[in-house]
């Protein structure tokens, strides 16, 4: 009996080489200490470039099975620029329609998660100027203007965030920043992702990775010291 | 007009709050530690604005880094392709 061209679910791979951890994780590090070398280049993982290889020859088993290595990654991508499940579920599926349609073009040139990564962020950015948001801000975004620099000076003596830092008051500061600022912060801080590899996935340069992170750590700074005075006004 | 500390004052050397927050974005990440900058150790403004920024760094660590789509997510792709596949491919 021949086996059908899609599996229902798509398989468990052996083992995740995306990893379930963060990436870079190293729990006793400083945030801001120096950065673990990334795996970027072409130093994949044997498991996963079979994969590739047998998806690119058209194997819908093999292309299943990069669903199941990335979907996690992808989806959350999605639902962190996007805030809203149905949207994200919309966006993943279109990140890996275009996956299939182009994945017979992908040379290795840069590791496969930050080319599919990459993919993802285009179709996610797309999305943003449909909605509504103008081009131009995107681009301000990425290269944002002096006058958007934080209104007040940074180092007013009063500023310091007192103690942890409320979660969900962390998530909502991050979905009201700029696409552009919430890109790097989710890519680096949340994902983990060096500033090498991200200026590979928006094609920015390295400065323009560091200086993006820089200023929506900035706006969350002050997104999170207003925070508890708008909790105090309800 | 910036705000100079005053111990700064008396140490011309040291940097302005404005030069050394237009280089943080290099400073941080390069593995220095920081907490050792001139600026930094005669600066409480400078260093509060640091260590909020590696409270929110580490706060972002702790947030899940992944979420898990739901499962209908691989029949809807996969309904998709097959369509595709029928529009490239009618034979």
């Amino acid at each position: 009996m021949p086996r059908s061209r899609f599996p229902s679910q798509p398989p468990r791979p052996p083992r995740d080489p995306t990893g379930e951890a963060r990436k870079g994780e190293t729990p006793a590090q400083s945030p801001f200490s120096t950065p673990v070398p990334s795996e970027l280049a072409t130093a994949s993982n044997p498991v996963e470039a079979d994969v590739l290889a047998l998806a690119q020859k058209g194997d819908h088993f093999a292309f299943a099975q990069l669903y199941s290595l990335h979907k996690r990654r992808i989806y959350t991508l999605c639902l962190r620029m996007v805030g809203n499940k149905a949207e994200a579920e919309d966006l993943t599926q279109e990140a890996f329609l275009q996956l299939y349609r182009k994945i017979g073009t992908f040379r290795g040139d840069s590791a496969f998660s930050t080319w599919l990564h990459r993919m993802a962020i285009n179709v996610v950015l797309m999305h943003l100027r449909k909605k509504g948001l103008p081009v131009s801000s995107l681009d301000e975004a990425m290269e944002p203007a002096l006058s958007d620099r934080p209104a007040r000076g940074f180092s007013a003596p009063d500023l310091n965030l007192a103690g942890s830092i409320d979660r969900m008051a962390l998530e909502r500061a991050i979905a009201t920043l700029p696409a552009g600022y919430r890109l790097a912060f989710i890519l680096h801080d949340i994902k983990g992702y060096e500033h090498n590899e991200i200026a590979a996935m928006l094609d920015c340069s390295l400065g323009n990775s560091k200086s993006q992170l820089h200023k929506a750590r900035l706006k969350l700074r002050d997104a999170l010291r207003a925070y508890p005075r708008q909790e105090e006004r309800r | 007009m910036e705000q100079i500390p005053s111990k700064m004052k008396e140490e011309p050397n040291i940097m302005s709050c404005s030069a050394f927050q237009a280089q943080l974005p290099e400073l941080i990440g390069t593995g220095t530690p920081l907490v050792f900058h001139p600026h930094i150790q005669n600066c409480d403004d400078c260093r509060a604005l640091l260590a909020d920024l590696e409270n929110i760094a580490e706060a972002a660590r702790k947030l899940l880094p992944f979420e898990e789509p739901p499962d209908e997510l691989w029949k809807q792709i996969e309904a998709a392709i097959k369509k595709q596949n029928q529009y490239s491919d009618p034979a």
